[in-house]
């Protein structure tokens, strides 16, 4: 602080617990994590929530908010959750952070049946097209002619079909009240995740159902690229396949 | 007349350099040096310059950057 008139207008947020987390440089978690903590604390609900963690490079996402923790069978985050949920009704604030081989490789029949049942839970899905714990295989959100670990020559829509778009899924169905797809790869499109997080939680803490926000993250690692080229990456190849805007909300 | 000013923990920084392409007024830069985790780290090289519209420390991953900012 070089002046006295200094007034901190920026700081980490309380729910984040001070300590530096495992993730790459680079990678979205920490930003979707601190969005999380900025959230959490706005609405006062830190002693009330429980984040029911995945598997994949998040697992651990209970060491960096300090909020009440689960960890879920690979891909069970959203029945663990339903069961949390309702035990507790709406005493405890249940968040799901996914990744997408989680919520849409092995997790997609829990992913869809919580969502059809209309479950009252806030879904995070974060969407950086690979599987990035394991060292960068192809996912099914992987992109088209996209080069994986398992697809060094490239994702063959013969072969493999077509990348899932989750809230396009999601939004067939009846029972969500909340679906937005956002990005974190700029400072604008971050403000508007948090906008989009912050309704999704709002709407689980006044009862009203089943939100899903998809973020659209970097993986500079497991895409072999330097981070600034992965905002860029994101912007150029993910938007366009996987538009962001809101697809409900009632 | 400088509005503000970040203030970038080393040890925290991994060297990303997201905050480097966030900023509009260009004032962030990597170190010569390196932090105890053997990264560089962002610094701010004009801090006159700053208007303290946090997207630094928005984009921020590691939560490395608080933001100052002067009254009047």
């Amino acid at each position: 602080m070089a002046q006295d008139n200094a007034k901190l207008v920026y700081d980490r947020p309380e729910a984040l617990v001070d300590r530096a987390h495992h993730y790459c440089p680079g990678c979205g978690h920490g930003i979707i994590h601190k969005l999380l903590a900025e959230i959490i604390d706005d609405a006062g609900i830190r002693e009330n929530t429980i984040i029911v963690a995945p598997v994949g490079c998040s697992v651990l996402a209970y060491f960096y908010l300090n909020v009440d923790g689960c960890e879920a069978a690979h891909g069970r985050a959203p029945a663990v959750a339903t069961g949390i949920k309702r035990v507790h009704g709406n005493s405890k604030h249940v968040l799901v952070y996914q990744g997408d081989g989680d919520l849409l490789a092995i997790g997609t029949a829990e992913t869809i049946h919580a969502a059809n049942r209309g479950e009252n839970l806030t879904i995070i899905f974060v969407n950086n097209a690979i599987y990035g714990m394991t060292g960068g295989q192809m996912a099914p959100t992987s992109l088209a002619e996209q080069k994986t670990k398992t697809s060094p020559y490239g994702r063959k829509v013969a072969d493999f079909g077509q990348p899932i778009r989750a809230c396009e899924m999601i939004n067939t169905l009846e029972a969500p009240v909340f679906i937005e797809r956002c990005a974190v790869n700029s400072v604008k499109n971050i403000l508007k995740t948090k906008k989009a997080l912050k309704k999704a939680v709002k709407n689980q803490v006044e009862g009203r159902g089943y939100s899903f926000v998809e973020i659209l993250s970097m993986c500079p690692t497991g895409w072999g690229i330097k981070p600034v080229d992965a905002l860029k990456w994101v912007e150029d190849a993910m938007i366009p396949y996987y538009p962001l805007g809101n697809f409900r909300d009632r | 007349m400088a509005r503000g000013e970040p203030e970038i923990n080393p040890e925290r920084c991994k060297g990303c350099e997201l905050c480097v392409s966030a900023c509009p007024e260009g004032i962030l830069a990597m170190s010569e040096g390196f932090n105890k985790q053997g990264q560089v780290y962002s610094e701010c090289i004009a801090p006159e310059k700053c208007t303290a519209c946090m997207s630094c420390a928005i984009i921020c991953p590691d939560s490395a950057i608080r933001i100052w900012r002067y009254a009047g």
